[in-house]
């Protein structure tokens, strides 16, 4: 911050030197700030932009960092810490901090505080600052910058930095008397074919209600359809591409979800309702290492999500394992008992965790690295936790068929699977198999669930929400392949993408279970069928 | 197994229910008056409506200290409905029937309130129901001390439409699947119509219960809000409402571009979520927890006194919020009324108690009209990072409330009120009122 602000008393140098600072604020000006009034406040506003100069900009700073306090009188001071200050002279007053009350902004008001902060530092010498100011009025242009943005558009002398401040400059230049000004301005929104700049431009070629065109001028006109026509092919190709990332990002949720329970129900055959629960104490103990975190390892907060991998894989695979110790064992071979006594064990965990926990949700934040998106076209921002859990839901897969394909215990686990008793006369214990290879369904469960609770809400109930769909993407893919949960769970997750801009997501959900439905009249066993004696047993 | 029996079993495993809790039945006695509390102790809905028997109670044990009603102390009678909307009636006539309570406070859903109303008018019972809802009922038995639509949604579009709430001219109305967001929609988007909004302009979605993925929604809101300037009115309820705006956050829609109003979104639904990414959406409410009145600091210290010597799960984490204070402010209504008619009567309550005041902890004096509905004032806030709303506008005094909207026709010929017009023990048919069945037989 220090940086920054050593940058901008810089450039207020050069600001007060240069062409602003007409006149200059006084307490009378910002009075208004402390009254109640959403106009005054605004008119305020502008006139402090206007102004342009240090009390500005100390102003518009304080009031950045809801800094800006009234006392009882109406009298506008700035905060700092315990001292409170004169915002014209920037001397601290004899006024004590608990006899002020900050001013409320609304959402507007502060998107005008933040551009008028930009506004005074398009002229910062340093490239980052002038960068960063450029790049936050895109995302709120405001009329009263538009001085500031000219002045500094004279000045510029960095290319890129040029080209970005004359489409800023556009944004704001569309009212402009001058109509080759206006032309220009259309020309320029144009060339950034960002379709939410439609909004500007569609006014240009609207008929009014007494049938003349807004916008006088036939060339601007044209040029505006031109750039319409671009952006709505452009919005067209968002939108595909929207629609594409969005299904593969429901599929891997709902890859993670399932892929458990491919294991544990295709491979081993146990029909498990309380697989939801062991979503369920992943994502629990996902809270709990954030927890550990946030008391111990403050510093080191952001990377808590490596930690919580391995422990609510652990967390579940003990759970599974303690499960088919105790209970599921005494019933191979009865999948009704199975049914019945897991979905008893979903409810008491479920019932137990509410214990624990309590009934309401738990907070279980993104780290700041998951947190926003990327950009990859305008108007098309593909979020960091959607992307991450793509990447990691691959991973897990990647894992999974290493560890069945690859080792020994897959390998037993492959052969119980295939001949439990021809596995038992070659000398495998396949009691031990099934109690690992349990486990290890259960914890690649817990996999999911960490990986859930970084996209939805963490709660008793967040097990139930997923067991349906789990089931629907192992019932269509197929039993006992990886490659028939993977190719479910992705083409579930696209069809539903697909189908629900136009039905809704009420529809969509109803169109899939019936799509499904259909398709198992079709194809009993699924999209990957087990082919072979080893089927029958 | 066979993969057709499985999809058998799958439903017949979803039939099975939990078993509900015995309930509480306080002590025979002559001297104390009875109250009961209907709210949900377990299932769904024990999350929100636990508070609102935590209120309830202090409000109770409030009154007691200072002498009870009419020199009578309250005993409260706590039934547990358990999220079950057909119990709630069962539980009702139990209170009604066997434990003659004189008032009951409770219920939240809109259909629990339906379950009840039959046995409520059957007994001649009385309820106070203290949540915002979406109108279109005005019972003898009722008081209503939440919002009417056009206490909480009507005024916040017109915020949105105000220069200062952004000027906003689509609107994208986005809800749960079930009564209350379809009919509050139904009467915005009349209301809009009378603003000239065109129904180009209007987009109405809506998604199931428990709902976690909306990167469509957020896209067709980004496409949306291409045409003009667009503010989304949201009536998701519970839990869902996290994912959305965390979608929000992450795809970069701004509160500033496209500022989200809900409904039903307040303090005890922000406690324990990651609130970042809702800062400055807004909420339309009656009372926040953050205003600053005397009323307000008295109320909050009352509640957190109690939440302290009674121990109750999240200490001082615990928060206070619109639900709360109406049932705050019903029971001392009552209260007023009761010994303004000297009797627990309901007949004689129910006239009595309109035209009682109250100073309520929003900050003003609250009315209870002869619509059975209270005045109350109107105030947007914003989400803060604490979970708190800053209060952005509010009105100037208080707003009675229209429970028959306006917007919605056939209500034009509805009763504005129930005194006066319909006296009450007679017995006449009130037909007009809820268009079906005399009231009062």
């Amino acid at each position: 911050m220090p940086r920054t602000l050593s940058s901008i008393l810089l450039a207020l140098l050069v600001l007060i030197g240069g062409s602003t600072g007409l006149f200059a604020l006084t307490a009378d000006d910002l009075k208004p700030l402390a009254e109640d009034d959403f106009d005054a406040k605004n008119q305020a506003l502008n006139q402090i932009i206007a102004a342009g100069d240090a009390v500005a900009l100390r102003v518009l700073e304080a009031m950045g960092q809801d800094a800006v306090v009234a006392t009882a009188d109406g009298r506008v001071l700035i905060q700092d810490g315990d001292v409170l200050k004169d915002p014209i002279t920037g001397d601290p007053v004899d006024v004590k901090a608990s006899d002020v009350q900050g001013i409320t902004l609304n959402n507007l008001l502060r998107a005008r505080v933040e551009s008028g902060l930009s506004g005074l530092r398009l002229q910062a010498p340093d490239h980052a600052v002038r960068e960063k100011a450029i790049n936050d009025l895109f995302q709120a242009p405001d009329a009263a910058a538009k001085p500031l943005i000219e002045a500094a558009r004279s000045k510029e002398t960095d290319p890129v930095l040029k080209a970005r401040l004359d489409q800023l400059w556009a944004l704001t230049a569309l009212q402009d008397p001058d109509a080759a000004k206006r032309l220009q301005a259309v020309q320029l929104i144009g060339e950034r074919k960002d379709p939410q700049m439609r909004s500007l431009l569609a006014p240009l070629v609207a008929k009014q209600a007494d049938g003349t065109f807004a916008e006088p001028d036939e060339k601007v006109r044209t040029a505006a359809a031109a750039a319409l026509k671009a952006m709505a092919f452009e919005q067209w190709k968002i939108e595909m591409i929207g629609t594409l990332f969005a299904g593969l990002s429901l599929g891997s949720i709902l890859l993670l979800a399932a892929l458990g329970l491919a294991i544990t129900y295709g491979l081993i055959g146990v029909i498990n309702m309380a697989h939801g629960e062991f979503l369920m104490i992943g994502a629990y103990a996902t809270y709990l290492v954030q927890e550990f975190f946030k008391s111990h390892l403050l510093g080191v907060l952001d990377w808590y999500p490596l930690a919580a991998v391995p422990a609510s894989f652990l967390a579940a695979a003990v759970a599974g394992f303690i499960l088919e110790r105790c209970v599921l064992r005494f019933l191979y071979g009865r999948p009704l008992e199975t049914l019945l006594s897991t979905f008893g064990i979903s409810l008491v965990l479920i019932q137990l965790v509410r214990t624990v926990f309590g009934a309401q949700n738990v907070e279980v934040s993104n780290p700041s690295w998951m947190s926003g998106g990327i950009a990859v076209m305008p108007n098309l921002i593909l979020p960091f936790n959607r992307i991450a859990i793509m990447v990691f839901a691959l991973t897990v897969v990647g894992i999974a068929s290493l560890v069945l394909n690859r080792t020994r215990l897959g390998l037993y686990i492959r052969a119980t699977t295939q001949n439990r008793r021809m596995a038992a006369c070659s000398g495998i214990r396949t009691w031990q198999v099934d109690s690992y290879a349990f486990a290890f369904g259960a914890g690649i469960a817990g996999l999911g669930g960490c990986a859930l609770s970084q996209i939805g809400n963490v709660g008793p109930d967040l097990g139930q929400n997923y067991i349906i769909d789990s089931f629907m993407v192992v019932v269509l893919g197929g039993v006992g392949q990886l490659a028939g949960t993977i190719i479910g769970a992705m083409g579930l997750g696209i069809i539903s993408k697909v189908i629900e801009p136009f039905w809704g997501a009420v529809l969509a959900k109803i169109a899939v279970l019936v799509l499904i439905v259909l398709f198992i009249q079709k194809r009993p066993r699924g999209l990957f069928a087990l082919k072979g004696r080893s089927v029958e047993v | 197994m066979k993969r057709s029996n499985l999809l058998k079993l799958l439903a017949f495993a979803s039939c099975c229910t939990v078993a509900c809790i015995p309930p509480l039945v306080g002590a025979e006695s002559t001297e104390p008056i009875k109250v009961g509390i209907l709210h949900s102790l377990s299932g769904t809905m024990a999350i929100s409506e636990t508070s609102l028997k935590d209120t309830a109670l202090m409000t109770i044990e409030e009154i007691n200290k200072s002498g009870g009603v009419m020199g009578r102390q309250l005993e409260p009678v706590i039934v547990d409905p358990a999220s079950n909307w057909p119990l709630f009636a069962e539980k009702a006539r139990q209170l009604l029937s066997q434990d003659k309570v004189a008032v009951v406070f409770g219920c939240w859903t809109s259909v629990s309130r339906k379950s009840v109303l039959p046995v409520f008018e059957e007994l001649n019972g009385l309820l106070f129901y203290p949540v915002q809802y979406e109108g279109e009922e005005m019972q003898k038995n009722v008081f209503y001390t939440g919002a009417a639509p056009n206490q909480q949604a009507i005024p916040a579009v017109e915020y949105l439409m105000s220069k200062e709430g952004g000027a906003a001219k689509r609107f994208f109305l986005l809800g749960t699947d079930y009564v209350y967001p379809r009919t509050t929609n139904k009467i915005l988007r009349a209301f809009l119509h009378s603003k000239g909004v065109q129904d180009t302009d209007i987009n109405e979605v809506y998604t199931p219960f428990g709902h976690s993925d909306y990167q469509t929604i957020v896209a067709d809101i980004k496409k949306f809000s291409q045409g003009g300037k667009t503010a989304v009115v949201s009536t998701i309820n519970g839990d869902s409402n996290v994912p959305f705006y965390k979608e929000l956050g992450n795809q970069g829609l701004k509160a500033n571009d496209v500022p989200v109003v809900a409904f039903s979104v307040g303090e005890e639904e922000l406690r324990g979520i990651d609130t970042k990414p809702l800062v400055g959406n807004l909420a339309a409410w009656n009372y926040f927890m953050s205003l600053k009145n005397p009323v307000n600091d008295a109320f909050k210290k009352l509640w957190f006194a109690y939440v302290q010597e009674h121990n109750l799960p999240g200490g001082d984490k615990r928060v206070t919020n619109d639900p709360m204070e109406a049932t705050y402010v019903g029971i001392h209504m009552w209260k007023q009324a009761v010994e303004k008619a000297g009797t627990t009567d309901v007949d004689k309550v129910i006239e009595a108690a309109y035209g009682q005041k109250f100073n309520a902890p929003c900050g003003f004096e609250e009315e209870l009209d002869a619509n059975h509905h209270l005045h109350k004032p109107v105030m947007i806030g914003e989400i803060r990072a604490d979970g708190q709303f800053t209060v952005v506008w509010k009105t100037k005094g208080t707003v009675r409330a229209q429970p028959w909207s306006p917007f919605i026709p056939g209500n034009e010929t509805k009763p504005d009120h129930l005194s006066g017009v319909f006296p009450l023990n007679i017995g006449i048919e009130t037909a007009n009122v809820d268009g079906l069945k005399p009231i009062q037989q």
